[in-house]
């Protein structure tokens, strides 16, 4: 082989493996449409924790999940919008679903408070956006924060297409009626938000608003696994997401 | 050679003085917010980021514009920006380091800032925002300083200088790529959420930039007695006239494609900016200000080409600069945030201490400024 030859059989061999690896690379994002992009994570991992919130039978003065949430989580209550936290909250239909039709909606629905929390989204955009990772998302699906690490940069914030989460733009501590032990309380200059009652989860409970609704109005559950409560919900009625064309996917699925 | 910035007369004193003024204060207020946390300021739940961000995102045009005087002049070899092309890079330098504190001010947590590189996330445009504004940062002190150090020996500045310098103008590029990339990056967020933030945000910043350094000229021009020379000026206000046209161009598209097509999603910021939505408009004067401003300054721009003329020149270059500051210091971030994800109109007010910590800012940067160029204009006069 002369010298010129070899140079050029070994230069080829660097753009085929070169072209191999790009390719490689792209098929990895031709995965095609969120069904089989979601067939493909349910074989891979066990858990993703969602939930179901059937509106139907949520009651519209009632917010007993949500004060049970805000006192399982030392949730501050300001009472003025600005430094308003807030982990699960109610609010108007239009708001909650700005993306779906707002023509002609039946005024039972129109004028039904909404719940609404973090959707613990399968793709979160505010994991993604978080410098230091004080956003995470857990193996089980749940997107959590480590109050330590967040240096308060409010990235997520942005990022997260839902209002989700809130800041302490104060100290929190003086504006929380009851302290639980149990959870720790925050300090000014971080982010929070649901957290699914992770820490409940681990000790075998279900998250406190689940547990608070008298109506039964939320399913929690695990939804890789076929034969999960929830998934017998999911499959037995017409349920949507918010904004699904965002390709978040969402855990938090309602049943309007 | 930075003791040449210690000798100065009355005025300089003076200004040095006021500077300080309104460091002090503005230190004061920022202790006040350390304390008390960000609830002193205007921002909240709806509206998470607000002047700080806003000045930060300015400002790193300011700093990028540099490329605009060192790539004539050192790539091209345009030998008038010879004497403006270090004052070019010492504003990058002061802009960029102001542009580092406003973030630093906006955090909740600055005592936990290196978190960011104790525990990187590159998938995190921030992540990267950090790498690159402090390589640019440090380039182009690198790069100012040693070649005006050279021109203080009377020598010519070393060999190898000149890689860091080309590098310094795709650095420039990619600051405000990356800036851009920070909100045209949000899923929820639609006047962020397009393509041509980063081309926009780039040819606002090459008009602001040219049209600073025009005036920073005339006011070396008046009070050291120092001149850059009327070509570099020139031409300087050409690239900003031009860098303006595209930027207004690009603005129009924008309005083009969410109004044309009538997603209201796409619509709803620039109607609460521009008309105002849900009955708020508080920002409304000031956006059709700056549009106006700008608009009339560019074509005052272009008139002053044919006919020259300074008093027209510097009321134009003030009249950019005010107007892509109200675009890019105000409108874009504001307006990103209404209305917020949920579809409320929440009005942003910043408060006392939040100004005064900006202007404490803004105060630093002209006092680096100040320095640098008292320094600059030294050794340019002795040489
Ligand atoms: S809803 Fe918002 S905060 Fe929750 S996971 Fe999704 S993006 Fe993150
Ligand atoms: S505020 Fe905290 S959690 Fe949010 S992006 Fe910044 S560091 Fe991460």
């Amino acid at each position: 082989m002369t010298e010129n030859r070899r140079k050029f059989l070994k230069k080829s061999a660097g753009v085929i493996a070169g072209a191999g690896v790009v390719s490689g690379f792209i098929s990895k994002y031709a995965t095609g449409f969120a069904d089989a992009a979601t067939e493909k994570a349910v074989t891979k991992k066990k858990i993703r924790w969602g939930m179901v919130i059937d509106m139907r039978k949520c009651v519209s003065g009632c917010e007993k999940c949500i004060d049970a949430c805000h006192l399982t989580h030392n949730v501050p209550d300001f009472d003025n919008p600005k430094d308003e936290i807030k982990w699960i909250w109610k609010s108007d239909y239009h708001k909650v679903f700005p993306s779906k039709s707002q023509q002609f909606v039946a005024a039972e629905t129109r004028e039904k408070p909404f719940l609404t929390l973090c959707n613990h989204c399968e793709n979160p955009p505010c994991v993604k956006a978080c410098p230091t990772g004080a956003t995470f998302k857990q193996s089980d699906g749940i997107v959590e924060m480590d109050f330590h690490r967040c240096i308060g940069c409010r990235f997520c914030m942005a990022a997260c297409p839902y209002g989700s989460r809130s800041f302490n733009w104060r100290n929190p501590r003086p504006a929380i009626k009851n302290i639980t032990p149990d959870y720790p309380t925050r300090e000014h200059g971080v982010v929070e938000k649901c957290n699914f009652c992770s820490e409940r989860l681990a000790k075998g409970q279900q998250p406190s608003c689940v547990e608070a609704c008298p109506e039964k109005v939320l399913t929690f559950g695990n939804l890789y696994d076929k034969n999960s409560e929830i998934r017998q919900v999911l499959k037995d009625n017409p349920t949507i997401q918010r904004k699904p064309e965002l390709g978040t996917n969402p855990s938090v699925f309602y049943i309007t | 050679m930075i003791e040449k910035a210690l000798k100065g007369n009355k005025g300089y004193w003076g200004w040095v003085a006021f500077l300080v003024a309104v460091i002090l204060l503005g230190l004061y207020s920022y202790s006040k917010q350390l304390s008390y946390g960000l609830g002193v300021t205007g921002m909240g739940r709806d509206v998470s980021w607000g002047l700080y961000v806003a000045q930060f995102t300015f400002l790193v045009g300011v700093a990028a514009s540099a490329v605009m005087v060192v790539l004539p002049y050192y790539l091209h070899d345009y030998k008038e920006f010879g004497k403006i092309v270090v004052i070019g890079e010492f504003l990058a330098v002061s802009a960029a380091t102001i542009c580092l504190l406003f973030i630093l001010a906006d955090m909740g947590h600055p005592d936990r800032v290196l978190n960011v590189l104790f525990y990187p996330h590159p998938k995190s445009m921030v992540f990267w925002d950090v790498q690159v504004m402090n390589g640019y940062l440090l380039l182009n002190i690198i790069s100012g300083w040693t070649v005006l150090e050279a021109e203080r020996k009377g020598v010519s500045p070393p060999k190898w200088i000149k890689p860091i310098i080309y590098l310094s103008v795709v650095w420039a590029i990619s600051i405000h790529t990356v800036t851009a990339f920070l909100y045209s990056g949000t899923p929820g967020r639609h006047l962020w959420l397009t393509a041509i933030l980063a081309p926009r945000f780039l040819a606002s910043a090459f008009a602001v930039g040219p049209a600073l350094l025009i005036l920073i000229s005339f006011i070396l021009r008046k009070f050291a007695n120092f001149d850059v020379g009327e070509k570099a000026i020139s031409k300087l206000s050409l690239i900003a006239t031009y860098a303006g046209l595209a930027n207004f161009f690009f603005i129009g598209v924008e309005f083009f494609t969410a109004f044309y097509s009538n997603i209201p999603s796409h619509m709803h910021s620039l109607q609460y900016l521009f008309v105002g939505l849900d009955g708020k408009s508080q920002l409304v004067p000031w956006m059709w200000f700056s549009m106006i401003a700008g608009l009339v300054s560019v074509l005052v721009l272009l008139y002053q080409q044919r006919r020259p003329s300074n008093k027209l020149l510097i009321a134009a270059c003030i009249g950019i600069f005010v107007s892509l500051w109200i675009d890019k210091g105000i409108g874009l971030i504001i307006g990103g945030f209404v209305p917020s994800p949920m579809e409320e109109v929440v009005e942003y007010f910043p408060t006392f201490i939040e100004i005064s910590v900006t202007l404490g800012i803004w105060a630093i940067g002209l006092l680096i400024l100040t320095a640098l160029l008292k320094v600059t204009v030294a050794v340019k006069q002795a040489a």
